[in-house]
């Protein structure tokens, strides 16, 4: 039995619906992250969870009992809120205490779980300090010790990285997953950061305007992407909208503004005259100065954006398209603005898109 | 306090300060100083503080007023039921207007605004007008016992007028906005993400109440009850008008002392001793905020 099971959940505020016939089902010790623009409903689908907000229709369920009408302080759930939301009257032991008080627990156990708690986040030492005498970073992990200190079968964490600074943001992502892989509580995530969610998760579930628009491991939904959103939201890419056509001996598509239809990857099953779009990564794009064999798209270097460990091309074909090139820092050595190059890539690497 | 100039910042605390030094200070001072004085026939009516003789100039000040206001069991009765009354009227001031500050901090944008403006509206007629009003209602043969004898559920007037009840319900009455107003300050600003924590952490609605709202509205409390009780204990009208020849308060008391005795030193001396009471729960109050910033 999955850990929680959300079935065909909805909401509405007043016109808009923010979460719109979502199901999903999370299994224990997942790390799983709920990865979408703001305003597709992940944080509203959260606070459901947590019992902050009621569904319209659907039902969710923790270990096969129904928690949709519970109130919150009833259920096996706890949450790291994106402001903390630590209590500023009470100093670091009492906040991760609070929740072990209102279970009646006695002093001597309550003491003992914070100063765990306290290790695990590595806070020892802070016992005794008000929230406004910790750094941001330290706040976090208060936060994190509180939500954690009653050991909840499903932790939620809305946007746990969103308020530190980016280098403090890198760094602190390790810490939750080796905490998570400690304890082996099952991560709930809420971002917006591809990136964060890419290098977290054990599994992604991709939100676009109420619904789940993808569902998989992130190595999956950067690589077989389903859509056309999820393609874009997910990493860069480049998209090329046409028809399928035929080719010289497989299935091509007729783009506007390119002399020959682009080659497909052979397994394509999609009817000749199909809508669809062609979809490949910056990385899997290969510039070269002469005329490679195959397709190639003849383009100009209209600006290369150093990133450190390698750099990004922008390359503009005849047509105007703008493309985007990841070259690798050997590579970009060899490439200047304004020169002419050849865009190509193996028709494997390409991902078809209808939706 | 940065892009003001020391100039600025010096001028900045001191117009203040020069305000309060001259309306509130040194009115103080001469209170106090007619405080140590005699009483006499005459302009005024209390002797000077320095009276110079041929051995040149002699301090003349005695303290046989507060004497008097210390050991007079009429001085010490007008001073406990003052504070007692004052005190059970900022209780019941906070029992009532904690629930209503706290539905107004619920309400958004015009209806919030609404709200605010009726707990404001008495403020537009006089306070005088206001406590007479309570008179015809509150009298023998007022609009309360007669529409309760219209009705059936009494047959003789309640005596409503005239005794504790009257000068309680005054006090409440009027002194009910300046509670409700800090404490829908401490309420609105209280961030509701704490509420949802602690829910989330297994908190009833009860104990998130008594556990995060309650010690973070303290501050609103603790003005809301200052505000109300520090002029409640001085206060004459009410206690004048609504509470009959036998309440005792040292309003009223006072008000006697100046203005029917003409005894100058002793009322002086009232209002000093009252001051001094006054001074204990204000800085009670004020180095709890400061040890719990």
């Amino acid at each position: 039995m999955p850990l929680l099971e959300i079935t065909s959940v909805s909401k509405r505020f007043g016109a808009t619906a923010a979460v719109d016939g979502v199901s999903l089902t999370i299994e224990r010790g997942a790390f799983f992250v709920l990865l979408g623009p703001s305003g597709c409903g992940k944080t509203t689908l959260l606070r459901m969870i947590a019992g902050f907000e009621t569904p319209d229709v659907g039902r969710i369920a923790i270990d096969g009992v129904d928690i949709t009408a519970m109130p919150p302080y009833a259920r096996p759930v706890n949450m790291m809120f994106q402001s903390y939301a630590l209590f500023p009257h009470m100093d670091v032991a009492r906040n991760i205490g609070f929740g072990l008080r209102q279970e009646n627990m006695d002093r001597r156990r309550i003491a003992s779980r914070v100063d765990e708690m306290l290790n695990l986040v590595q806070m020892s030492g802070y016992a005794r300090r008000r929230p406004h005498e910790l750094s941001g970073g330290e706040r976090q992990r208060v936060a994190l010790a509180r939500a954690l200190a009653k050991m909840p079968k499903l932790l939620l964490l809305d946007e746990p990285l969103a308020a530190l600074d980016r280098k403090l943001r890198v760094e602190t992502r390790l810490q939750l997953t080796s905490i998570q892989e400690r304890i082996g509580t099952t991560f709930l995530v809420v971002t917006h950061d591809q990136d964060e969610a890419l290098s977290m998760a054990s599994r992604i579930a991709v939100m676009d305007r109420g619904r789940v628009a993808q569902t998989g491991a992130p190595a999956e939904i950067y690589e077989r992407p389903v859509s056309r959103f999820v393609a874009g939201f997910v990493g860069e890419v480049n998209l090329f909208e046409g028809q399928l056509t035929a080719g010289f001996n497989r299935v091509a598509l007729a783009a506007p503004g390119f002399d020959t239809p682009i080659p497909l990857a052979a397994n394509v099953k999609l009817p000749h005259g199909a809508a669809a779009a062609l979809a490949v990564r910056p990385e899997r794009l290969v510039l070269s100065h002469s005329p490679p064999i195959g397709f190639a798209i003849p383009a100009t270097i209209s600006s290369i954006g150093y990133l450190g460990g390698g750099s990004l091309a922008y390359v503009t074909a005849a047509h105007g398209k703008v493309l985007k090139a990841y070259l690798s820092a050997d590579t970009a050595k060899r490439f200047e603005r304004a020169t002419q190059v050849w865009v190509s890539w193996a028709p494997e690497e390409g991902i078809l898109l209808t939706q | 306090m940065t892009g003001l100039g020391r100039f600025g910042r010096v001028v900045l605390i001191a117009v203040p300060f020069a305000w309060l030094a001259l309306f509130f200070l040194v009115p103080l001072l001469i209170v106090v100083k007619i405080s140590l004085a005699e009483s006499v026939i005459g302009v005024p009516p209390y002797t000077p503080l320095f009276a110079s003789d041929t051995d040149g100039l002699k301090l003349n000040a005695t303290w046989a007023n507060f004497a008097l206001v210390v050991s007079d069991d009429l001085y010490l009765r007008a001073y406990i039921s003052s504070l007692g009354n004052a005190t059970l009227a900022t209780v019941l001031c906070l029992v009532l207007g904690y629930p209503i500050a706290y539905a107004i901090s619920r309400f958004r944008g015009a209806r919030r605004q609404l709200l605010l403006f009726l707990i404001m509206l008495p403020f537009w007629t006089s306070f005088l007008i206001r406590v007479y009003a309570w008179i015809a209602i509150l009298q023998p043969n007022g609009l309360l016992n007669e529409a309760l004898i219209a009705l059936g559920l009494i047959e003789r007037p309640l005596p409503l007028l005239n005794n504790a009840f009257s000068v309680g319900l005054g006090l409440v009455y009027s002194y009910l906005p300046f509670m409700i107003l800090p404490l829908y300050g401490s309420l609105s600003t209280l961030d509701p993400t704490l509420l949802e924590a602690a829910a989330d952490l297994g908190a009833r609605p009860l104990r998130t109440f008594l556990g995060v709202t309650l010690p973070l509205t303290f501050p609103g409390i603790a003005a809301g009850s200052l505000l109300v009780l520090i002029p409640a204990i001085g206060e004459f009208v009410i206690p004048d008008l609504l509470g009959g020849p036998d309440t005792l308060m040292i309003g009223k008391v006072l008000w006697e002392e100046f203005f029917s005795n003409r005894d100058w030193p002793v009322a002086s001396a009232v209002a000093v001793v009252l001051i001094a009471i006054l001074a204990v729960p204000l800085l009670a109050v004020q180095r709890f905020l400061d040890r719990g910033q």
